[in-house]
């Protein structure tokens, strides 16, 4: 029986993947180093001290060694059966942080554990919302056809994402959305990923374009459709009015929908990062919640798009081979700020220039098709479902974190996964990534 | 197991590939096509830091040090670090209180932040460097660095060795390229400024790296791109120092000049604008406020050099020239008498004259007759050689040129004035196509319209001295490491005069050593030297009002071999033998024996220093400023001092500026000859011929 364990334990693992995570890993402590590292420091003593960031980054991933070998060691079953009751206790101990939460960087969203280390819920509930997903869906009864599985589907995947937004974590809210590519290749009808598409390209053109521009540019799309339709609308008068409905709420939308959004339901800053985004400068005297700020307190202070500058200049610096290991400036200067979480990716753009970043995100893509392959040939829907999960939150993550340090994406703070300092987010990528493994493993024998 | 969706896997890969290539997309744009980053990325992170080396030291002709450097202290501070402070000690050894203290240090922060060390209090005294470096301990975020300043070992030569300026935006711009910053201080008139240059040598560069706040994190590349600062040159100089001390001694309370040369070499051996000032007076911490005193509210105008930044009328000792000229040119010669019964009449008016009898030339030089002048000059004027008076007076011109006056000598000093040798053309706008020698006949005995700065006036001495030839007039002979630039070649030219026989050097040579002898220099004598010399007095009003004569030295020695050519004026002292003539004898007998020998001549020395000449007119505009009105104008100007950083100007400049003050008398210098000059000139001609009657003696 030991010796049978043993060898569920070891056989059909991927090894590759494992390979992928620990060059990752280490890529990141090398980063969090360059970030870190002040000339004249002994650096081996730094490295095992535990006080710098570098070492403590080494100590989480002694840590998650750990966690990953016990994973490794369970038994698959074990989160099939427990998925659900996973998701609850995640739930809680989200609740559980309006209460007894400690309050880091302005979100009131980490718990205090023992030794100064504090953990973050909302990051442990990405697992456990994956497996409740892939529990659901795998269900006899589940037709992810209908619409009220879907909606429950939802459900699951946006509790958390609520409850990371009333802890002011729209970051870490935004990730479950990812859930979307999972639920697409289950089944989810295409239009609502269409829909959705097309309504950000919408938002987007509002604030590029002129406002009376785009809305007579959409008039003149709608009145072309018309003509070249005008056989069929002549056969179904229904098509013109669900055309000209399209119409109406395109042009409500970039009327009335975008701005109330930007100036009512965000906040300021968050209105000024996607605007400066596109490259336009948003009047925060129009934000009603500035406004009401503004009426209690001094006048709108303007926040400006220093983190994206900072960090575009540190990634353009580097040219095409960079500006070499532990040269770079900005770093050495700490002129990006939160260089070693949310702005890791700049040390290594800095450092290695576009020939490290291209190769670094090829590593990425690599494992994000590795992890797309395992998912494939898995026999069973959960198992499938929970890889598809792991590598939408991976995509998710990498696209936006990378995005928003060179400009693409407004500043939202996620990590980038096994790169960015933190030991609740390299905790969370481990556990993700080796309950994977060990579903894969035992693909061949368990049949759900 | 739904396999129907499988394609959509593809389709999720898809997604993935677009964004990456939108990533990698944008990466191009940033990191291969933007070169605006790396730019950015110098421009946050590098702080160039200029590192200032020491200027050149001028040394006299003996290799003595007269403008050197010295270690100042800078107390400086870092406010944020400056928070465990014992402000209540600091303010009482500085003698400020914490009002000021506190003041300050928000002004530091507001100008350079408070995590950037700022300058405190700026070229501490010596004993407040003392006091503060025992105490330093209590200062924690304060400290003491120190720079190098300049001294002047033997304060003196003020007026030449000139005094540094801060750069203001105008310098910066006439400046562009030559790596001046704000802040920085150049050297702004005297020979700190003809070359600055080579006293400045060559800024070095280091580059450090800077943090987010500004703060250094250590040098570049250790160092590698950095430049190292070169010293500036050491100048050679001719002057003697001793000399220039005994000459600044002998010119207190006095206003006026003196200028020595090296007839040999053009080497000016001493230079003396008084009233002067202790040039260390300008480099504490108060300078900015004493050079605005000086400046502004000083009437004795101690910045002015008045060797070479004013003019006068030259006088009798511009008889010589009119001598030489005559004989060359064939009107007269050695027989040549003219009789003078106290006055020249030859012109209608008579042109009163001291001496008394028939003179040739060489008496007539002695004894500095009017007359005998005033008829060369006729003479010249009215020689039938040429076609008409223009010509006639263009030939003379000739001669003054070649002689170094009516333009600029080309010393290496800034602001040089041109003085004036009148143009036929100039009388013809006056006097009328046909104007007559009488109508000028003043300029016969060097005055009219005749000007000349003291230096030209030494320079002629020189060429008297050498019979016709000079090189002119300059205070540096060498440069340390070679002359890179090219600034002394024209000190090396020999310029010559008008071809002129040696008799007639001979002959005026002659009667300059008569002057010493039995004429007007008679007091002046130098035993044991053959001295030449010209004594001269210069009549001149201010706003109309008569004034004492100025009094004009011109003297060469010994004869034989001439080492020395020198000029002395003392404005508004009366007869020149009294006061020029004895400072120059002095100075020469200094210069050729190396020191002032036998009592009788000690006693002169400072029988002399403390004869005071100043004018009544200056003392009674001294007094004004005195007053409690001159103490308002004072505040006020010092709150505007404040206000505009740029207090500099140069000396040349004074005239102008201290004009504008409302309410202040017109300065001393108007009094010279000058502004009747131009008075004279512009009146109608019955005016002018009243007005022109003068009464030159010596």
């Amino acid at each position: 029986m030991n010796k049978r364990n043993h060898q569920i334990a070891t056989q059909g693992v991927d090894y590759l993947v494992i390979w992928l995570y620990a060059i990752l890993v280490a890529i990141g402590i090398l980063c969090i180093f360059m970030v870190e590292y002040r000339p004249g420091a002994d650096w081996f003593t730094t490295f095992l001290n535990g006080k710098t960031n570098y070492s403590k980054q080494l100590i989480f991933a002694g840590v998650c060694a750990i966690a990953a070998t016990f994973i490794l060691l369970t038994d698959s079953k074990l989160f099939t059966a427990f998925a659900n009751l996973f998701y609850l206790f995640g739930i809680l101990l989200m609740l559980a942080t309006f209460v007894i939460g400690k309050n880091i960087n302005g979100s009131r969203s980490w718990i205090p554990l023992v030794g100064g280390f504090n953990l973050q819920p909302a990051e442990l509930c990405k697992i456990f919302a994956a497996l409740a997903l892939a529990k659901f869906l795998s269900r006899q009864e589940v037709d992810f056809t209908k619409i009220r599985s879907q909606l429950i589907a939802g459900a699951i995947t946006l509790s958390p994402a609520v409850l990371s937004i009333l802890q002011h974590e729209l970051g870490l809210a935004l990730v479950y959305t990812s859930f979307l590519i999972a639920m697409y290749r289950e089944g989810l009808p295409a239009q609502i990923l269409i829909i959705g598409s097309s309504f950000g390209v919408l938002v987007i053109a509002t604030l590029i374009l002129e406002p009376n521009i785009l809305a007579i540019i959409l008039t003149v799309i709608a009145a072309l459709v018309i003509f070249l339709l005008r056989k069929q609308i002549k056969k179904k008068k229904k098509l013109l009015t669900v055309i000209i409905t399209i119409w109406l709420i395109c042009v409500g939308v970039q009327r009335f929908v975008v701005p109330y959004i930007f100036n009512n339901v965000l906040e300021c800053y968050q209105s000024t990062r996607i605007y400066s985004m596109v490259g336009k400068e948003y009047n925060c005297a129009d934000n009603k919640k500035a406004q009401d700020k503004s009426n209690t307190n001094k006048p709108v202070r303007k926040p400006d798009d220093y983190n994206v500058r900072q960090s575009k200049i540190a990634i353009g610096s580097g040219g095409f081979f960079g500006r070499g290991f532990l040269k770079g400036t900005q770093t050495r200067g700490k002129y990006v700020p939160e260089q070693h979480t949310d702005f890791i990716f700049t040390s290594l753009g800095e450092a290695f220039g576009f020939v490290g970043c291209f190769i670094f995100l090829l590593i990425y893509l690599f494992l994000l098709y590795r992890i797309v392959r395992i998912a494939e040939r898995q026999r069973s829907t959960f198992s499938r479902v929970y890889a598809y999960s792991v590598v939408s939150i991976l995509f998710f993550h990498i696209a936006v974190n990378v995005s928003m340090t060179i400009g693409l994406f407004p500043i939202v703070g996620i990590p980038l996964p096994l790169i960015s300092y933190g030991g609740s987010s390299l905790l969370t990528f481990t556990v993700l990534i080796f309950i994977m493994l060990r579903l894969d493993a035992d693909r061949q024998m368990v049949l759900r | 197991m739904p396999v129907f969706n499988q394609s959509r896997s593809r389709v999720i890969q898809f997604i993935f590939a677009g964004v990456f290539i939108a990533i990698t997309g944008q990466l191009i744009n940033l990191q291969l096509f933007s070169s605006k980053y790396k730019l950015a990325a110098d421009n946050n992170a590098f702080y160039r830091k200029v590192i200032y080396p020491d200027r050149g030291i001028i040394f006299d002709r003996k290799k003595r040090g007269i403008l050197e450097n010295t270690i100042s202290y800078d107390l400086v501070v870092i406010p944020s670090e400056a928070r465990g402070t014992d402000t209540a000690t600091l303010c009482r050894l500085l003698n400020i209180d914490t009002a000021v203290y506190k003041k300050r240090i928000r002004d530091l922060i507001f100008k350079n932040t408070s995590v950037k060390p700022s300058v405190f209090e700026a070229l501490l005294t010596p004993e407040m460097f003392a006091k503060l470096n025992e105490n330093m301990y209590r200062f924690p975020g304060f400290s003491l660095n120190e720079r190098s300043v300049r001294t002047y070992p033997y304060n003196v030569g003020a007026a030449i060795l000139g005094y540094m300026a801060e750069v203001d935006t105008g310098f910066l711009r006439r400046h562009k390229d030559e790596g001046y910053e704000m802040g920085d201080y150049f050297g702004s008139t005297g020979l700190e400024s003809t070359y600055e240059k080579v006293l400045m040598g060559q800024r070095g560069i280091k580059r450090f790296i800077r943090d987010n706040k500004g703060r250094l994190q250590g040098s570049w590349e250790n160092g590698a791109y950095d430049t190292a600062a070169v010293a500036g040159s050491n100048l050679y100089s001719s002057i003697d120092v001793e000399l220039q001390q005994l000459g600044e001694k002998l010119m207190e309370n006095k206003v006026g000049s003196i200028v020595a040369i090296d007839p040999k070499t053009g080497g000016i051996l001493c230079m003396v604008s008084a009233p002067t000032y202790n040039p260390n007076y300008l480099t504490g911490n108060q300078r900015k406020k004493h050079l605005v005193e000086m400046m502004y509210f000083d009437p004795r105008l101690p910045l002015l050099n008045r060797t070479l930044g004013t003019f006068y009328s030259p006088g009798s000792t511009f008889k010589t020239m009119v001598g030489i000229i005559g004989m060359n040119e064939g009107v007269i010669d050695d027989q040549f008498s003219v009789s003078c019964g106290g006055a020249y009449y030859g012109c209608g008016r008579p042109m009163g004259c001291h001496a008394k009898g028939t003179f040739t030339l060489k008496p007539a030089i002695s004894k500095s007759c009017n007359s005998y002048f005033a008829a060369t000059f006729r003479r010249i004027l009215d020689n039938g050689k040429y076609p008409n008076r223009d010509s006639a007076l263009s030939a003379f011109n000739q001669y003054a040129y070649s002689f170094g006056l009516g333009k600029r000598l080309g010393v290496d000093l800034p602001s040089e004035k041109i003085g004036n040798i009148p143009t036929p053309k100039y009388y013809r706008s006056i006097f009328g196509k046909n104007w007559q020698s009488c109508n000028i006949i003043s300029n016969s005995i060097g005055q009219g319209e005749i000007a000349t700065s003291l230096t030209q006036l030494a320079n002629v001495m020189a060429i008297i001295a050498n019979k016709g030839w000079y090189y002119t007039p300059h205070l540096i002979d060498s440069i340390e490491g070679g002359d890179e630039y090219g600034l002394l070649d024209k000190y090396r030219i020999k310029h010559k005069t008008r071809e002129i026989p040696e008799y007639v050097w001979e002959e005026v040579h002659e009667g300059m050593q008569g002057t010493m002898e039995f004429g007007t220099g008679f007091y002046a004598k130098v035993p044991g030297i053959n001295v030449c010399g010209k004594t001269g007095t210069v009549e001149n009003a201010y706003r109309g009002q008569k004034l004492k004569d100025h009094a004009f030295f011109g003297a060469f020695a010994p004869r034989e071999n001439p080492r020395i050519a020198i000029a002395v004026m003392c404005e508004n002292a009366g007869f020149g033998a009294t006061s020029a003539a004895p400072i120059a004898s002095l100075l020469i007998e200094k210069y050729l024996k190396d020191s002032i020998t036998g009592n009788d001549r000690k006693a002169k020395v400072e029988q002399l220093a403390n004869m005071n000449l100043i004018p009544p007119q200056m003392k009674k505009q001294m007094a004004q400023r005195d007053s409690l009105r001159s103490a308002q104008q004072l505040a006020a100007a010092k709150k505007a001092a404040r206000d505009t950083s740029g207090v500099t100007e140069a000396p040349e400049e004074t005239e102008s500026d201290s004009a504008t003050i409302p309410g202040k008398q017109q300065p001393m210098k108007k009094g010279t000859k000058k502004d009747t000059i131009t008075k004279v000139a512009l009146l109608p001609e019955e005016k002018r011929k009243t007005n022109s009657k003068r009464k030159t003696t010596a």
